[in-house]
């Protein structure tokens, strides 16, 4: 399972970030790193980026980005 | 003097804080080489003092121009102390960097800002614990209520006059550990020679980084037995050495956090951004909410406020101008002399000048949506229909703006946090006509196409967007090659902007544009005030038909044959439309001699026929920004170089789009 084929609500725990160079550097840095609980909030009026919570802040990404994340565990969160 | 340099991610109040610990003593310059810009300025009450504003980051990788500057300038200008402000609602993402600071070795203070919204939600850290556990002093404040900046500048001062550098951390364990450890002994030597210090060497080998290992001359051997440490850690960790360093990392934040913070519910500023962004960020109400307050803010600044004030300002030139004018003639001084002054300086400058009241008006707007996060959720909004010509959706407001007029909207890109994104933006925004050129619009519509008025200028608006799109895609795939910034971008929770930073805002755009009206842009007005008064034999002429700027209006007209005109009318008018827009409709009206609009309209048939007309206007559309504009993309580039390849790229494309309009049209008429 991947970031970007969760919905709006879901979350999940984060197993590996794939990608390379600057792109995969700047997920990791922003705190997307293995065994983080991360939250979908939204997805943006035109279908992309979406936006996640994480780390008790709020990041937005790209699904192109987003689907580079394999997630091992999801769950749905009550709002 | 003791330099002390800021340091710490965006949306953390760094500018809050440099504000408040500076006042309004700052000198803005850009790095060297770069369109970054460095705030210096010293601390207050400490003459001997100077605070670096260094630009707000998330990590020291080297990949983006920003860590590049921060990290060659704590490496190269050896600063007495970092001052790292961090946002405590945040703490987590932002004691990331904090901890790549450290392995610096530079002494240092963490400003934990925001603690005020933190205990008014019921939460706490322990600020005593976590200074223990990071061995670096801690001190709480709330940059923009002010609070604990007093008890900061003494935990500064005593800092620096101790020299005490971090207390060596071994936040590192296990396999990284073993791998950081083997490899700092075996570079310790060049580290010290290159003045890295070792334990960042070696943290940095471990990465992968390219530019320590040619900063330390890392020999093939080394490099080798580098890469043979960092298979072992890897196939240990079963991870890639990236992530294994990140990891690391949070790993050890996450336990100093669980020991210090206790969070029991998000912050109210957290809750309450949660419900804005319900609206602003809504599904179907979003955008449209997003056009009412870009509307909004054009029509506030371009009708209710702006245009009055520009009215004003330009009655109060007009004033002195004629006093100027009537002093010069009682002391009897020459035609010419008076001629430079008023026609040249005063009516020149003085039009560009009567566009300050527009920008910084403009720039208040901006810095409300830009401080109170909304700007981010711009971003958000518009980022898919950008990402398609190669930039992102921080873009779209400084375009939008282009619109109303290209100089604060070039100023506006400044924004952006990507230098990439920034310099594509500078080039691209001229393309959104701006209202200066409506004027020319309305004479030639009303001339040739009374009935098709509306369709010809939203045809002239689509083709400026188009024309923005195609050299998106061009410049995307040759200039502007190579890896975009990826938009990993953080929503900052909404906050009320504090009143100092947008009067500082306002006050440095302000400030900025005066000194561009008196230098680059008196100098222009002046050069074609010279062309436009004289003649070859350098005798002041009273018919500017006569003049050297009719002489080479003439001498270019024959290059706009392939669009269909040729007429050295128009062509003068173009170049003085250089000045300002709305010269050309002037210089067409004093060329032809013409009184009414019905005689213009007479003459201009001579001139062009409907579809070079249009081939006109689609010229005037594109072609290089009045000086105004250039001297801004010429500030915002950073190079007259580069700023004048801009326009020669947007004459260029004005040209070739003016001739296909031309070529094509003719085919179907």
């Amino acid at each position: 399972m991947t970031l970007d084929s969760i919905k709006p609500g879901q979350g999940g725990v984060i197993s590996a970030i794939g990608g390379q160079g600057l792109l995969r550097r700047r997920l990791l840095d922003m705190g997307l790193t293995p065994n983080t609980r991360v939250k979908v909030r939204k997805v943006a009026p035109m279908g992309d980026p979406i936006e996640l919570s994480l780390r008790s802040y709020i990041l937005t990404i790209r699904k192109d980005e987003a689907a580079k994340i394999e997630l091992k565990e999801v769950f749905e969160e009550c709002m | 003097m003791h330099v002390i340099a800021l340091a710490g991610n965006q949306n953390s109040g760094k500018t809050t804080l440099y504000n408040n610990l500076t006042g309004s003593n700052q000198h803005v310059g850009n790095f060297p080489g770069v369109t970054i810009e460095k705030k210096e300025g010293q601390l207050k009450k400490y003459k001997d003092i100077s605070l670096v504003d260094l630009p707000g980051i998330y990590s020291l990788s080297p990949y983006t121009m920003e860590e590049v500057v921060t990290r060659d300038f704590l490496l190269k200008e050896n600063p007495d102390l970092i001052l790292n402000i961090v946002d405590a609602t945040n703490i987590e993402r932002n004691l990331y960097l904090t901890l790549q600071l450290m392995d610096l070795s530079i002494p240092m203070v963490i400003a934990l800002n925001m603690m005020d919204e933190v205990t008014a939600s019921g939460n706490s850290i322990d600020v005593k614990k976590l200074s223990c556990h990071l061995g670096v002093p801690v001190v709480p404040i709330s940059a923009s209520k002010g609070e604990g900046i007093s008890e900061l500048i003494d935990v500064v001062i005593k800092t620096v006059k101790e020299k005490s550098s971090p207390k060596k951390l071994d936040f590192c364990v296990g396999e990284v550990h073993k791998a950081i450890h083997s490899i700092s002994h075996l570079i310790d030597e060049q580290a010290e020679a290159a003045g890295y210090p070792v334990r960042f060497a070696a943290t940095k080998l471990v990465e992968g980084d390219e530019p320590t290992i040619k900063s330390l001359k890392i020999t093939e051997n080394q490099l080798h037995i580098i890469e043979h440490v960092v298979k072992d850690m890897e196939a240990a960790l079963q991870t890639d050495r990236e992530a294994a360093l990140a990891d690391m990392r949070y790993c050890y934040i996450e336990q100093i956090c669980s020991e210090t913070v206790v969070k029991k519910q998000e912050t109210k500023e957290q809750q309450r951004s949660e419900k804005i962004d319900k609206v602003l960020t809504h599904k179907y109400f979003g955008i449209p909410i997003f056009f009412g307050i870009m509307f909004f803010i054009f029509w506030m600044t371009f009708n209710v406020i702006g245009a009055p004030l520009q009215g004003l300002l330009e009655e109060l030139i007009g004033v002195i101008t004629e006093i100027t004018s009537n002093a010069m003639i009682a002391f009897d001084v020459s035609d010419w002399l008076h001629s430079l002054v008023i026609d040249g300086i005063f009516a020149g400058v003085g039009s560009v000048l009567s566009f300050l009241p527009l920008i910084v008006i403009l720039f208040f707007f901006l810095s409300l949506l830009e401080d109170s996060g909304y700007m981010a959720r711009v971003a958000f909004l518009m980022d898919k229909l950008l990402r398609k010509i190669g930039l992102s959706g921080r873009s779209f407001v400084p375009m939008l703006i282009g619109f109303g007029c290209s100089v604060p909207a070039i100023m506006a890109t400044r924004t952006l946090a990507s230098e990439r994104d920034r310099k594509m933006t500078i080039v691209l925004t001229p393309f959104m006509s701006c209202s200066a050129k409506l004027p020319i619009y309305g004479m030639i519509t009303v001339a040739f196409f009374p009935d098709n008025a509306a369709i010809v200028m939203i045809g002239l608006y689509i083709m400026g967007i188009i024309a923005a799109v195609i050299s998106g895609l061009l410049l995307k795939n040759t200039i502007f090659k190579g890896e975009p910034v990826p938009f990993v971008m953080e929503l900052p929770a909404y906050r009320i902007p504090s009143r100092r930073s947008v009067l500082i805002h306002m006050w440095e755009k302000g400030k900025d544009f005066i000194q561009r009206a008196f230098t680059v842009i008196f100098l222009g007005t002046i050069i074609i005030w010279f062309l436009q008064s004289f003649n070859w034999s350098f005798d002041m002429v009273e018919d500017s038909s006569n003049s050297i700027l009719a002489y080479l209006g003439s001498l270019i007209a024959p290059i706009f044959i392939p669009l269909g005109f040729n007429d050295w009318r128009a062509s003068t008018a173009l170049i003085t439309g250089l000045t300002a827009k709305e010269a050309v409709v002037s210089t067409l009206s004093v060329l032809t001699g013409a009184v009414t609009d019905s005689q213009l309209s007479e003459v201009m048939f001579t001139m062009f026929s409907p579809l070079s007309a249009f081939a006109f206007l689609t010229f005037v559309l594109l072609y290089m920004p009045c000086i105004a504009a250039f001297a801004a993309t010429k500030r915002e580039l950073g190079s007259l170089k580069y700023a004048a390849l801009a326009a020669l790229y947007q004459t260029v494309t004005a040209f070739i789009a003016g001739m296909l309009v031309y070529q094509i049209g003719s085919l179907f008429i």
